[in-house]
C-alpha cells in the first residue's frame, strides 16, 4: 500500500466538506476568523493537497507494480 | 461541537483504523511486526521519526514554552534538535542500520555486553509506559478543560466527570486495534497521516493569528523585545526569559539533550530503522529536520501570539479558556478542587500556559474548523501515544523476553509475544495515566528519574561509536555514574523561588540557579561528563575489546557507506548541509 493514497483519499474529503460547509452555512459564523471565510478557503487548500498526494500516490503504485513485475520476469528467467 | 466536526472526527478514526485493516494481512514474521519489514520508503520514515515525538508534550508544550518564554524556545530545535538530527543521520545511523540491530539496546549487546543493554532495556521500557501514560493523560485532562464535548455527552445522559474515562479508554482502544493489526507498519503509515493532519490543523492558527496582529511586525511592537528575540539576551540569565547563560543553553540543552535524545532515544531511531536501505536510514532525520526546523512557526508561533492578543470579553459559554482571559488569551490556572485561580508564593495568580494553543483554536476557528483542529490535537496525543507503545513492544519482546525469559522460541512465538506486549504495554500506560491523574507528584517525581537516566546516555554512544578502546564494564559503570551525578547535582541546587524537595536541594543548597530551565541543562551537562570521564577511565583500566569483533559498530574500523552513484539531492551530505544552512539562517533571522 501507498500511504499516499489513503492521506489524499482523506483530505480530498475533508476538503470537500469544509469547502461545501463554507460555501452553504451561515457567513456570520466567520466573524470569529476575521470575516475570512475559512473553511471555504482552507478547505479548497486541502483538496487540492488531497488530489495531489492521491495522484502521487496512484503513479507511486503503478511503479511499483511495474518494478516488481519486472523483478518476477528476471527471476524466471534466471530459473 | 456541531455535526460537522463529528463527522470530521468520525473519518479521521475511520482512516487511522482503516489503515490498520488494509495491513492485518502482512504481518507474518516479527520483522514485519517490529521493524515494519524494513521495507519503508526515506519520506515516509523521516516524516514518522518526526511524527513519533509530535506527542503531548510537543503541540502543548511547545505553545506553552512559546507563551511564557516567546521565541526563545525555538532553540529547542534550531540549535537543539535540528544538529542533533544531522549528526544522527550523518554519522550514527551506519552503525544503527548497518549492525543489524533491531533495537538500540541490541546496539548496546553488540557494541559493549549483555549488562550494558539489560540497564538501558528495561529504562526504557519503564519510561515508554509511563511516557505513553503521561501522554495519554494529558489528552483525557485537556478535553475535560476544554468542555468542548461537554453537551453532546450531556445530550446523551453522560455527565462531563465521564469525559476523563472516555478520552483515555479511546484513545487507548484505536492506539490498541491498530497496531495489533498493523504492528510498525501501521504505527508509521498513520504517524505520516498524522503529520499531515497537524499541520493541517494549526497552520490556519499562525495564518490567523499573524493577519489579526499584523504580522510579525505588529507582534513585536505588542510584546516586550525579550520575546521575539532568540539570542540577544543570552549572555547573562538576568537579560532572557529562558534564565539560562549561552553556555549552559548550548552545552546543556543543544548538545547534551537533545544529541541524548534525538541519537539514542529508541522510540525515534526505530523510524529509521525500519527504512528501506541504509541511504534511506541516513536520510530519515534529516528528511525528518527541513519540517522540523519550520516547527516553530506552527507549534511556538500560535502561543506567543496568544499572549499578545487582547483579552476578550468572556463571552463563550463552553470555552474555559474564555474563562477570566489574564494575559492575552492565556486563562489562569484554576486548582481544579476549589475552583479558584492557583496562587503563587508571593500571592500572584498562576498562569494556565498550557492552554495557549487549545485557547486559539477556540478563539479563531468556527465549527468545520474548530473539527479539524480538534482532531489534529488528537492526532498528535495518538501518534505520541503509538510512537511509545510500539518502542515498548519491540524491546521488551526482543531485548527482555527473548534475552532473559525465553530465548529460542519461534519467530511466530515472538510474534505473538509483540501482539501480547502492545495489550499489556497499553494496559500499563492507562494504569500510569490514571496513577498521574491520582498522584501529580510521583509523575513529576519518575520524570525527574527519567531525566536522570537520560542524561549520561548520549556519553556513552559517542564513545562506544568513535573510540574503539571503550570497553563493556566502562559503559556500564559510566552510565551508572553518570546517574548518580544527575541525582547528587539535582539534590544539591535550587532554581530561584522554589522550596527544596522535588524541585531540588532535598540534601542541601549549595548553588541556586536563576531558573529551574538552567538547573537542567547544568544537571544534564554534570551527568554528561561525568558518564564520559568515568567511561574513559575505566576503559584504560579494563581489557580492550578484540577489534575483529568492532566491525560494523565502531566508525574507524567501519567501511564509510558508498553514494557515489546517487544523485546529489538525495545524498545525505547534502540534505545536511541544507538543513543546517537553513537553521543557521533562522537563528540569524530571530536573532
Amino acid at each position: 500500500m501507498d500511504i499516499r493514497l489513503p492521506i489524499g483519499i482523506l483530505f480530498s474529503v475533508l476538503g470537500c466538506i469544509l469547502a461545501a460547509y463554507g460555501l452553504l452555512g451561515d457567513p456570520s459564523r466567520y466573524r470569529q476568523s476575521l470575516g475570512i471565510n475559512i473553511n471555504l478557503q482552507w478547505g479548497t487548500v486541502l483538496l487540492v493537497f488531497g488530489l495531489g498526494m492521491f495522484l502521487l500516490g496512484k503513479r507511486g503504485m503503478r511503479s511499483a507494480k511495474r518494478e516488481h513485475a519486472a523483478r518476477s520476469s528476471e527471476l524466471s528467467l534466471k530459473k | 461541537m456541531t455535526g460537522i466536526d463529528w463527522l470530521i472526527l468520525f473519518l479521521y478514526f475511520v482512516f487511522v483504523l482503516g489503515i490498520g485493516v488494509a495491513l492485518r494481512g502482512r504481518m507474518k514474521t516479527s520483522t514485519d511486526f517490529f521493524l515494519a519489514g524494513r521495507a519503508i520508503p526515506a519520506w515516509v520514515c523521516g516524516l514518522a521519526f518526526l511524527s513519533a515525538n509530535l506527542g503531548a508534550q510537543e503541540v502543548i508544550g511547545m505553545g506553552a514554552s512559546g507563551a511564557k518564554y516567546g521565541i526563545a524556545t525555538s532553540h529547542f530545535y534550531w540549535i537543539g534538535a535540528i544538529p542533533a538530527m544531522v549528526f544522527v543521520g550523518i554519522f550514527m545511523m551506519p552503525f544503527y542500520y548497518g549492525s543489524r540491530a533491531r533495537s538500540v539496546p541490541e546496539y548496546l549487546r553488540l557494541r559493549f555486553d549483555e549488562k550494558t543493554r539489560g540497564l538501558n532495556a528495561i529504562s526504557f521500557a519503564i519510561m515508554t509506559v509511563f511516557s505513553s501514560g503521561i501522554s495519554m493523560y494529558a489528552m483525557a485532562k485537556l478535553i475535560q478543560t476544554l468542555h468542548v464535548f461537554d453537551q453532546p455527552f450531556h445530550n446523551v445522559g453522560v455527565g462531563p466527570q465521564w469525559l476523563f474515562h472516555i478520552g483515555i479508554l479511546t484513545s487507548a482502544v484505536v492506539v490498541l486495534v491498530y497496531i495489533l493489526l498493523g504492528g510498525l507498519t501501521s504505527a508509521i503509515y498513520n504517524e505520516v497521516l498524522q503529520f499531515f493532519l497537524i499541520v493541517a490543523g494549526f497552520l490556519p492558527l499562525s495564518w490567523l493569528g499573524l493577519r489579526n496582529i499584523a504580522g510579525w511586525a505588529g507582534l513585536k511592537a505588542r510584546l516586550d523585545p525579550s520575546f521575539t528575540h532568540s539570542w540577544s539576551g543570552m549572555g547573562s540569565p538576568a537579560t532572557n526569559r529562558l534564565g539560562v547563560e549561552w553556555f549552559g543553553l548550548v552545552m546543556g540543552l543543544g548538545f547534551v539533550l537533545s544529541f541524548g535524545y534525538w541519537c539514542t532515544d529508541f522510540l525515534v531511531v526505530q523510524r529509521a530503522m525500519a527504512a528501506n536501505s541504509m541511504s534511506a536510514a541516513r536520510r530519515t532525520p534529516l528528511i525528518g529536520a527541513f519540517p522540523k526546523m519550520l516547527f516553530p512557526f506552527l507549534v511556538i508561533l500560535p502561543g506567543i501570539i496568544a499572549v499578545a492578543l487582547p483579552s476578550p470579553s468572556a463571552t463563550k459559554t463552553s470555552s474555559a479558556a474564555a474563562v477570566s482571559p489574564a494575559h492575552g488569551l492565556i486563562p489562569y490556572k484554576m486548582d481544579a478542587t476549589t475552583g479558584a485561580p492557583v496562587i503563587d508564593k508571593n500571592g500572584v495568580a498562576q498562569l494556565d500556559y498550557d492552554l495557549a494553543i487549545p485557547s486559539m483554536l477556540l478563539h479563531y476557528f468556527p465549527s468545520g474548523m474548530l473539527g479539524l483542529g480538534i482532531t489534529a490535537l488528537l492526532a498528535s496525543f495518538m501518534s505520541g501515544m503509538a510512537g511509545n507503545v510500539t518502542a515498548f513492544n519491540t524491546v521488551w519482546t526482543y531485548d527482555i523476553y527473548q534475552s532473559y525469559i525465553r530465548p529460542n522460541a519461534t519467530d511466530q512465538h515472538y510474534l505473538w509475544m509483540g501482539r501480547a506486549a502492545t495489550v499489556f504495554g497499553i494496559a500499563f500506560s492507562v494504569a500510569a495515566a490514571y496513577m498521574a491523574n491520582r498522584f501529580n507528584n510521583i509523575m513529576d517525581m519518575l520524570q525527574l528519574v527519567f531525566a536522570f537516566v537520560n542524561a549520561p546516555l548520549f556519553a556513552t554512544f559517542l564513545l562506544g561509536m568513535f573510540w574503539k578502546r571503550t570497553t563493556g564494564h566502562a559503559a556500564f559503570s559510566g552510565l551508572l555514574a553518570g546517574t548518580t551525578a544527575a541525582a547528587v547535582h539535582h539534590s544539591l541546587t535550587l532554581p530561584a523561588g522554589a522550596v527544596p524537595g522535588i524541585k531540588g536541594g532535598w540534601m542541601a543548597v549549595l548553588h541556586t540557579y536563576p531558573s529551574e530551565m538552567a538547573q537542567n541543562f547544568w544537571t544534564a551537562i554534570f551527568a554528561w561528563t561525568t558518564c564520559f570521564l568515568v567511561t574513559i577511565f575505566v576503559s584504560l583500566l579494563t581489557k580492550a575489546p578484540e577489534e575483529s569483533k568492532l566491525v560494523g559498530l565502531v566508525y574507524s574500523l567501519t567501511p564509510r557507506p558508498k553514494e557515489e552513484s546517487m544523485a546529489w539531492y538525495l545524498k545525505p551530505a547534502s540534505l545536511a548541509l541544507i538543513v543546517l544552512v537553513g537553521t543557521a539562517l533562522l537563528n540569524f533571522i530571530f536573532w
